[in-house]
């Protein structure tokens, strides 16, 4: 790994408390969601984070402690660098702090995470739906909502299907 | 026909959005207009909700997610294998540069090696896709400001690269001519002199689009100056690519952080620093003739072999082992019903689309389909900046605004 990387890693760890988490030379903090403001700020501000790449989520569900990770990434132009933030989540319906402060492209990350996963960030100036319509019931990329599919329908249960199939009406 | 549940539309009240408009909108000054889904000029199905005073925008709110179709979450439902068919239907024009991030996420994933003539040859076509899908933009760009003989000329040089494309794979546009650890198969013996042919048409037919257009006084007095967009506040909204390199800004991932063998190519980053409509439009038209000398480069020193992995635990073997090696036969059988099973953990791959970067971050958790898969698309991200380098301007000018920022909606919507 990078030794300037290595340097802001260490920092962090002893600064936030942040663990590690470190796969195929990519690294990762780990940080608790009341220091995620805090650290965008100090990487952005001290150490040349520029730009935030994508911030999203990952859902561990049945697990509840925690359900989600939220995933940020990071890119320093100055150093040539990308960094991962991860932020555990608990609960079926989590609140973090939002980064709009500190980013401002993260408005529509976030109002996507809000959208497919539900989770509500705190400051956000316009958390609303982004991708599904507005009046969508769920949240589709958590794992408990299910796929949706079409029943097949044969000659032997094609009438009992098209009884509850949702065609349009007159 | 009649069914039990009965569908209710509850209607969006101003109050859900009262706080992206002005005042004066509420008070009635100003005028509330809807532009899209249904417009010829949104380059797809954007919604964009203008606030108008007089013809001027003051306030633009882009509503996306029409063309949703939630490829995220179904690629969660397929195997690696059959998710990368998905990876075309993103960003419709750069098919190839989503399959060569999807496969190069699961090739970092699965630590697989990638031979040296499979990376030449991706590199080939996606900076072939690079110049078609600028062409795309440059004729759109400029049908937008009624130049329809540029939209001609350019669908035209854009059918050379596709009859490539399709001489490839079979397909002109959904290719998926990338898979994990290689390509589909090697290219077929005439694929070097299409593209060697291509290579001598092309520089020639730039000239003749830049001949249309950059002295052109109507289409300078409709760029210039219009949609400024500074350095700081395109990094504050994460905007990549030509849009960011016509802000003064040199950020290139083929150059910053080379994958695929890019770093033995030898060619510029076009920057400008002005960061108006007629910048953006100067690093795109340069970006078609670097694009074309790293085609030149590569096809040159071409190397031979073979162009897919030999780790039979990821890549199926070819139809002549099977006859002959049981291996070979349970690798076969194993890989096209269970599919293969990478290690658990996560990844982030960034490539340089035509667009900016575009990011796969990919999780698994050890079984034979992605655990969950985000798409960072530029799109995306670009298209956030379209409300501030709109206000101000007239309703014309964001017609070419909308152009500039280049947005695909399927890589907008996913």
């Amino acid at each position: 790994m990078n030794e300037h990387l290595q340097s802001i890693v260490q920092a962090f760890q002893e600064r936030f408390g942040a663990s590690t988490y470190e796969f195929r030379g990519e690294i990762s903090l780990i940080l608790r969601p009341e220091h995620i403001v805090a650290a965008c700020q100090s990487l952005r501000d001290e150490h040349h984070f520029e730009l935030l790449v994508e911030e999203t989520a990952v859902d561990y569900w049945p697990e509840q402690t925690p359900r989600f990770h939220l995933v940020y990434r990071l890119r320093s132009l100055k150093h040539n660098l990308i960094l991962g933030l991860r932020v555990p989540l608990d609960g079926n319906s989590p609140t973090a702090p939002s980064i709009t402060s500190v980013y401002a492209n993260a408005n529509w990350f976030e109002r996507e995470l809000w959208d497919l996963f539900g989770i509500h960030f705190d400051g956000h100036p316009d958390l609303r739906r982004i991708l599904m319509p507005y009046d969508w019931v769920g949240h589709p990329l958590r794992k408990d909502y299910p796929l949706g599919y079409e029943e097949v329908q044969f000659s032997f249960n094609f009438d009992e299907i098209n009884v509850r199939k949702p065609y349009a009406q007159e | 026909m009649t069914t039990e549940t009965e569908i209710t539309l509850t209607p969006v009240s101003l109050d859900e959005i009262k706080h992206l408009i002005s005042e004066r909108a509420i008070q009635g000054e100003t005028v509330l207009l809807n532009m899209g889904p249904q417009h010829p000029s949104t380059h797809g199905v954007l919604r964009l909700l203008l606030e108008l005073d007089g013809e001027e925008v003051v306030n633009c709110i882009p509503d996306v997610g029409f063309l949703h179709t939630g490829i995220e979450k179904n690629m969660e439902a397929k195997t690696y294998e059959k998710a990368a068919v998905m990876t075309d239907r993103l960003d419709y024009l750069n098919n190839l540069g989503n399959n060569l991030a999807y496969c190069m996420a699961i090739e970092k994933l699965a630590d697989l090696d990638v031979p040296p003539r499979a990376q030449a040859i991706r590199v080939i076509l996606t900076e072939l896709q690079r110049i078609s899908s600028h062409l795309v933009w440059l004729g759109t760009h400029a049908l937008d400001m009624a130049a329809m003989s540029v939209f001609l000329y350019c669908f035209r040089e854009r059918e050379i690269i596709l009859d490539i494309f399709e001489m490839c794979s079979g397909q002109r546009m959904m290719t998926t001519f990338f898979r994990p650890g290689g390509l589909w198969r090697d290219v077929p013996a005439d694929f070097e002199a299409a593209v060697r042919k291509f290579i001598k048409l092309f520089p020639e037919r730039v000239n003749e689009y830049e001949r249309l257009l950059t002295k052109n006084p109507l289409f300078l007095r409709r760029t210039k100056g219009i949609g400024v967009l500074k350095p700081e506040t395109a990094l504050q909204y994460g905007v990549t690519g030509p849009m960011l390199r016509a802000s003064g800004i040199a950020h290139d991932l083929r150059k910053a952080q080379p994958y695929s063998g890019y770093d033995q190519y030898d060619f510029d980053i076009p920057t400008f620093t002005d960061g108006d409509t007629y910048a953006r439009y100067l690093v795109r038209v340069e970006e078609m003739r670097q694009s074309l000398r790293i085609v030149e480069q590569a096809l040159n020193k071409l190397p031979l072999g073979p162009v897919r992995s030999n780790n039979r635990k990821y890549v199926p073997p070819p139809r002549s082992e099977i006859g002959v090696s049981m291996e070979a036969l349970i690798h076969h059988f194993k890989l096209w019903t269970e599919g293969f099973t990478p290690p658990k953990g996560s990844v982030y791959v960034g490539v340089e689309s035509p667009r900016g970067e575009l990011g796969v971050y990919l999780e698994s958790d050890g079984g034979p389909k992605p655990y969950r898969v985000h798409w960072r698309t530029p799109s995306f991200t670009n298209m956030q900046i379209l409300p501030i380098i709109a206000k101000g301007h007239l309703v014309a000018d964001l017609v070419v605004l909308i152009g500039t920022v280049d947005i695909v909606l399927g890589d907008v919507d996913r």
